[in-house]
This record gives C-alpha cells, structure tokens and sequence, in this order.
C-alpha cells in the first residue's frame, strides 16, 4: 500500500467525517459557540492575572499572551484530529475495535481518520486571535523564516499533543479505567505551557522539558521569534529546531500502539 | 486442495480474577492472579471453496474465537490454519481484502449519511477499479432490490433494510469468503426469507464460501448442508445435518387425524405422546419401521382421514446434543 | 422521605464504587493544584505591588478547591443524560415519587460520593506537604462548614437546572457545554475573586456561583469575616431556591411537552 492512496484515503475519511457534522448544522454552531467561548474564558485568566501583578518573571503580557496563542491553536488542531484515540477507550470496551482489523487499512489511520471534530474551530479561532492581537502589540521583525518557525512550533505542537492521546488509547488496551491521568496531562499540559516555563520550580520545569516536552512548542519557539535571551542557555539553532521533538515524541508514541495492538490480537481481550 | 484448512488450533486466555470487596480492590490493584480458559482445544476442520458451512454452539464455546482466527483479529496459541494459502493473522492486510464480514447487530456503514457514500468509502478503503465496483455494486443492489434506500441516511433504514445494505457493503469488494455472524437477529420473516434466498443463491452462483454463525436452527435447516458444532472448545459434530439429526434423534413424528373417534391405538410400532381422540401424535425410529410401514399399519387400525410426517425440530436435536456433551 | 433517602443512599454507594477513577482523579488534583500553585508563585515573586490576598492563602484556597472540585456544577449526570436523550424520561413518571425530587436526590448523591473519596487524602497530603493552613479561627471554621452546605444545596440546585435543560437540546449539549466554564470562572475555581478587576467583582457578588467556592473558602481563611456568614449564607439559600423554582417549572413544561408530541 503506497502512502500516497493512504493519505487519499485518509482524506476521504475526513470528507465523511466532516459531511456527516454538517448534518446537524444548529447543533454544530451552537457547539462551536460554546467552544469558542470556554476558551475565550480560560484566556481572561491571563488578562486578570497581569492587571494585578503587572509582569511576570521578565515577561509581560504580551509574550506571553503570544505563547498562549501558539499552544492554542497547536492544541486545537491535535483536539480536531484525535477523536478516534481519544474515544478509544469506548471502542475497545465495546469491542469495536475488531471492525476495524477486518478492513485491509491500518489501525492507525482508521482512528486517525474517525472524525474531525469541527468544533474545536472554536479554539483554534480564540488562539488565533490572541496571537495576532501579541504579534502586533509587539514590534517583532518578522522574516520569513520566524513565519516559518510559527508554523513549524503549531504543527509540532499538535505532533506532542496527538502523542498524549495515543499514549491514552494504548493505555485503555490494558485498563480503562486511568484515562483521567492522561487528560489532566493534556489539559494541564495547555495550561502549563501557556507560560514561559523558566518560572516553575526546576524539578517542574525539567518535566516538561525532558518527560514530556511540551515547552518545546511554545517556549522555544517563541524566544526565537521574540529574539529574548533564554534563562536556560540555548542557541537560536536549538530553538528554531525545536518542534521536531514533537514529531519525534508522536513516532515513539505510535510504537508503543503497534505494540498495544500486538498485545490485543494475542489476547484476544 | 481445500480453501479453508485448520489443524490443531489451540487457544487458551488469561482472565483476570476479581476479588470481592474493598479489601479485595486493592490487592487487586498491586496483584492480579489469573485463571486459564481454554476457549480452543486443539480443532480441526477443512472447508472447500464453494461451501455453505453452518458452525453452532453454546455461547462461550468458543465459536467467535475460532471466526476471530480465521479472519486474522486474532493469533492462536498453538496450530495452523491456512487460507487460500495464506496464514490469516500474519498476513492481515492481504488476508482481510479478500473476506467480506457481516456482523448481525452492528452494521459497519456510516451512520449520518446516505448508504451510497458507506459504498463509495468501501470502495476507496478495498482499493476496488471503479469499473469492476460499479458492475458490482449495480447488480447487488439490483439483487437485494435497494435502489431506493441508496440516498437514505443509515440512521434511517430498518433493520431489514439495513441487514441487505450490510450484506451490498460486504460484498463490494468481491471476498471469496463471507463471514455471517448472527446476521438474522431482529429480523421480520420477509427479511429473512430475502436474506435467505439471497446467500443460496451467491453461493451457488458465485461460488462464494460462506461461513454461518448463529443460533437461529431455521437458517442453519434453510441454507447449511453442512453443519459444524462446538461445544467446550471441541468440534462434537462436522457433517451433513441429516446425519447428525439421525445420530442424536433419529425419532419422527406421525401425526394422524381420524375419521372417526378412536380411543386406543394399540399394537403398532411407535410410542404414542398424545391422543385426544381425533388427533394422535406417534413417535417412531425410521431405522426400526418406516413411515409408510408405520401409516399402513395405523390406517389398518381405523379409517385415517389425513396425516403428515415431522422432524423433530432441529432445535431439540441440538439441545439435545449439548446435554449430551455436558454443556 | 424515606424514598428518597434510599435513593441518595443507593446511588452514593454506586459512586463510592468508583476507586479507579477516585485515585486517578486525586493525581489530577494534585498535578492542577500544583500548577496553579506555581503559577501564582510565579506571579508573585515578579511583583511587588500589594495584592487582595497573600500568598500563603492563595495557596490554601487552591487546594481547599481542589479538595472540593467534584462538589461544584461541572459535569452533568451521564445516565439522566442518557435517558433523556432515549425518550426513556416517560418511564420515570411510573415511579411513585416526584420527579423534580427525584432528580435531586441523584444530585446530592453525585455532588457527595465523589468529594467524599477525595476530598480527606487531598486535605491530608496538602495539609503535610503543600501549605494546605488550619482554618483562622473556631469562628471562621463553623462558617466554612455552614458555608459548604449551603454550596452543596446550590450546587445540586444549578446541576439539576441543567439536567432538566438538557430536554430542550436538539442533539448537542445545549447549557450543558459551556456551563462548566462559566461556574469555574465565576466561583472563583480559575482565579480567586478578589483578583479580578473591582467592578467585574460587583457583576460577580450577585452571581450565585461565588456562593461554591469563593464564599467558604474566603471564609476559612478569615478573608471574609465570620460576621458575614449571615449574609452570605443567605445569598447561597437564596440562589438555590431560584434554581429550584425555575429547575421544577422547567420540568413540569419539559414533561407536558414530551407527552403532547410523545416520548
């Protein structure tokens, strides 16, 4: 099977996935609304916050607000594009999951292509927005490569993010019952990540730089498009690279669900 | 040379053991123990291209472990099994192309649109020529008469609409081998009677093998020349089911009405279960008398004025069978 | 009565069921809990401009919200949901009680079961390990337990509302999608209330969602004065009875509604 029908196919998936949403287009717009505003409120958060303390660790409001809408928008297309892993756990307890070995694709772009969930459009325009809102108050010098970079962190981001989740359906081959564990991850991991993460304590910092690297999206990126000095002391070359690490922690993470889907088809459970 | 060969396949699973209250929770958690189910032991069969192969059992006896080999989901412990000269579950992807599957309760088309965009997507995922699909598709349609549903959204379809869409969907692809997994729950007798006289005819037309799993003994009578049973992991029964009604409960009925009122029906081979006085019902062993023999006799008793021969029904045959086995 | 309190019992010993979950759900805690710790932390250490409340109880606060998070109004009762949307709400009116209180009661029980698994080891392991304090005084601690009552009836009463809300929605969610986010932001969950601007302070004072978590917690710390347990308990009370009045009027239209077009 060449990657080029698969990517075909997986876009046929999405075309489905997306006609069959706008069946019930009141419902869509109502949902997408609701989104959009929950994270629009998640945001005034930041906003209360800076009017009381004015700057934060040598950030102000702006940056940071920057690396708000950089992890966002990153988040939000992980969110879209995930369902089918996210929702595993479901699957797999109703046993499901053999429709999909009975097809001649595999398992991977099956759940990959489940759904794109259109609400979480949502998100995406509230980052987007808070992000051009940071990019003009500041005075950055933007070439084409920074562009580039921004693209770059969103898409690694996304990478990281669809890891958890990948991580969280080859759990539930196991147990279902700690899928807690892994959305506080990835929930928290936005709420984490939306700061700059020199302002943690070092144990927590090192956390989410080498366990799971989610400052790679927002934090270095961001020090290279803003030209900021990092308290940390890496280079432009390492910062403008980062976003790779995502799309490495999203292959390791497909590993471990080949492995998961070797462990169901042995034990049959 | 079989299309089908299975040897000694064997399959035994770990279920965890739950321990009762909150004591036994949390040992749970740091410690699980396991008990060994042996859903296979050991079976064997070959099936033919072409053949229409009923396979019954309790449940739990291990049918869906034996369906979920064969079609690739799942690896045995032990054994061989080879299909079409592949093994099924090391060579999934191609082994899968070539089945088609329909799974009685749950349809595998998409829900909020028209049956026609399950087809269309079918076809993408089984990488069928568009020429061949749409011969195809055009003739099971014909076939199962579901011109008009093509545009109707799944969600909207009954269940007998749904179960001939299910069986259009499995067959796109041109499988040399169909997998029916209770395919008739649920379904009003016309449906049936359609599914039914659909699979004959695939089957012999085509030549499509067709495996039958379900527990509706009317389908197995209907369509199944050959029948496998399963019970406790071991094949008890692989044959025609003449031969195995005659093995377990070769007993007939005889059911006679009388012309005249008749209150005792004395000196005849067959073991009287009921006599109201019009209507007698007799039981008999074809190996000992045969039903003319047995009517000759009867009608010489007193005037008959009509009777019809039964089969026990194949129900009681199988129950019977499993009581036998223990099961 | 009697009814009733066999249903809150029956269903409190259901959720007491979910020891997986509780364990999971008490590492999330913690892990929340610790990142908005840090983050004031953070906030603080770069400022030096007085602040409506001190570090030290901002850190109480967090986790006293922690400890009581599956006590607030943020998730809908799954298996309501569930019937409602299979038209299986019909089958209700069979059982010989009042519906409206039948509904609470499933609500007590889900708003207690769950907090009464967490809720000791959260206190326990941030009392010895993350600067959860003692309350201010005998005073201030009788008005956070009076205070907590009074947020537990609310928190049932805005719970139902919104179950019942969910006879209205086509097929998605409808109050139910966006209502957790506005309880979190408005009780004071996300950031505590004396932080936001003073005139969105006064929008929120008359909100009834301070009454879940910003009034007993301000309370424990001695923040609010124990004299205003009066007040403020009545500001609880007085909510709870506007969402019960709508919650029940909502119901009886919901139920006329459904049996005119039928289940």
């Amino acid at each position: 099977m060449n990657i080029f029908n698969n990517l075909y196919v997986y876009f046929r998936f999405l075309e489905i996935s997306v006609r069959s949403q706008l069946q019930y287009r009141l419902s869509f717009v109502m949902l997408t609304a609701a989104h959009f505003l929950v994270t629009v409120i998640e945001f005034v958060t930041v906003l209360v916050l800076f009017d009381r303390f004015g700057s934060l660790k040598g950030w102000d409001l702006p940056e940071v607000a920057f690396m708000y809408g950089l992890v966002n928008i990153a988040f939000s297309i992980s969110d879209a594009a995930t369902r089918g892993f996210d929702a595993f756990g479901t699957m797999v307890k109703a046993g499901d999951f053999d429709r999909l070995l009975i097809r001649p694709r595999s398992t991977v772009l099956q759940l990959a292509g489940q759904e794109l969930t259109l609400r979480r459009v949502g998100r995406f325009l509230q980052g987007f927005a808070i992000l051009i809102w940071a990019a003009n108050a500041m005075e950055i010098d933007w070439t084409a490569l920074k562009v580039g970079l921004v693209i770059f962190a969103v898409f690694g981001g996304a990478a990281l993010f669809a890891g958890l989740i990948v991580i969280q359906a080859t759990i539930a081959f196991w147990s279902t019952e700690s899928l807690e564990v892994m959305n506080s991850l990835t929930y928290g991991g936005v709420a984490v990540t939306s700061y700059p993460v020199t302002i943690y304590r070092s144990w927590f910092q090192n956390f989410f730089i080498y366990v799971v690297p989610l400052s790679t999206i927002s934090y270095f990126p961001t020090l290279a498009i803003l030209g900021k000095p990092d308290a940390l002391g890496t280079g432009l070359a390492f910062q403008y690279l980062s976003p790779l690490i995502g799309f490495g922690f999203l292959a390791l993470t497909l590993q471990t669900w080949r492995f998961g889907v070797k462990h169901y088809r042995s034990t049959g459970s | 040379m079989p299309q089908i060969v299975v040897e000694n396949l064997a399959k035994t699973y770990q279920v965890p053991i739950r321990r009762p209250g909150l004591w036994g929770a949390f040992t749970g958690i740091a410690k699980r123990s396991y008990r060994q189910v042996d859903a296979l032991d050991n079976i064997s069969f070959s099936i033919d291209e072409g053949e229409l192969v009923g396979y019954i059992g309790p449940n739990g006896a291990g049918k869906s472990t034996t369906i979920k080999i064969i079609s690739g989901i799942l690896n045995p412990d032990s054994g061989r099994c080879e299909i079409d000269g592949r093994v099924p579950w090391e060579d999934r992807v191609a082994h899968v192309s070539q089945i088609g599957v329909v799974f009685g309760q749950r349809t595998q088309m998409w829900w909020d649109l028209p049956v026609i965009e399950s087809f269309d997507l079918l076809r993408d995922i089984y990488r069928v020529d568009t020429t061949e699909y749409l011969k195809t598709k055009d003739e099971l349609v014909e076939r199962l008469e579901i011109g008009d549903l093509l545009n109707v959204p799944v969600r909207l379809l009954s269940l007998g609409q749904r179960m001939r869409c299910d069986l259009v969907a499995a067959l796109l692809h041109r499988p040399s081998i169909l997998f029916l997994d209770e395919p008739t729950v649920g379904l009003d007798s016309v449906s049936k009677l359609i599914f039914r006289e659909f699979i004959r005819e695939i089957n012999k037309e085509r030549g499509l093998s067709v495996i039958l799993t379900t527990h509706d003994m009317d389908d197995i009578e209907a369509l199944c020349k050959r029948v496998m049973v399963i019970g406790k992991g071991q094949i008890l029964s692989d044959g025609p089911l003449s031969a195995l009604r005659n093995q377990i409960s070769p007993e007939r009925l005889l059911i006679v009405d009388f012309e005249t009122e008749i209150s005792q029906l004395e000196g005849i081979q067959a073991a009287v279960l009921e006599n109201d006085g019009h209507r007698a019902r007799l039981s008999f062993n074809p190996n000992q008398i045969s039903a003319s023999e047995l009517i000759a006799q009867v009608s010489a008793l007193h005037p008959v004025r009509d009777l019809f021969v039964e089969n026990p029904p194949i129900e009681e045959t199988i129950a019977r069978l499993y009581t036998e086995n223990k099961l | 009565m009697s009814g009733y309190r066999a249903l809150i019992s029956a269903r409190f010993r259901t959720l007491l069921q979910y020891r997986s979950a509780a364990i999971a759900g008490f590492t999330t805690q913690v892990f929340f809990g610790l990142i908005f710790v840090l983050i004031f932390e953070a906030f603080f250490e770069s400022s030096s401009l007085p602040q409506p409340m001190s570090y030290p109880e901002v850190v109480t606060y967090i986790w006293l919200g922690q400890a009581f998070i599956m006590m607030l109004p943020w998730n809908v009762d799954r298996d309501l949901q569930a019937l409602i949307r299979s038209g299986g709400v019909s089958y209700e009116l069979l059982r010989p009680m009042d519906l409206y209180t039948a509904w609470f009661s499933r609500a007590v029980a889900l708003r207690t079961a769950p907090v009464a698994l967490r809720a000791f080891p959260l206190l326990l392991i941030t009392a010895l390990f993350f600067d959860l304090t003692a309350p201010e005084s005998p005073a201030a601690a009788m008005a956070f337990v009076v205070t907590m009552i009074g947020a537990i009836i609310l928190s049932c009463a805005i719970t139902n509302f919104i179950s019942i809300s969910m006879m209205w929605t086509v097929s998605g969610d409808g109050i139910a999608s966006f209502a957790p986010a506005i309880v979190m932001m408005f009780s004071g969950m996300i950031v505590p209330i004396p932080f936001f601007p003073d005139w969105i302070q006064t929008i929120i004072r008359i909100l009834p969602f301070s009454g879940l978590v910003d009034t007993p917690y301000r309370l424990y710390l001695g923040h609010l004065p124990a004299s205003d347990l009066g007040f403020l308990f009545a500001h609880q009370i007085i909510w709870s009875f506007a969402f019960i009045l709508l919650g029940r009027w909502m119901l009886n239209r919901g139920l006329r509604r459904m049996t005119v077009q039928g289940g």
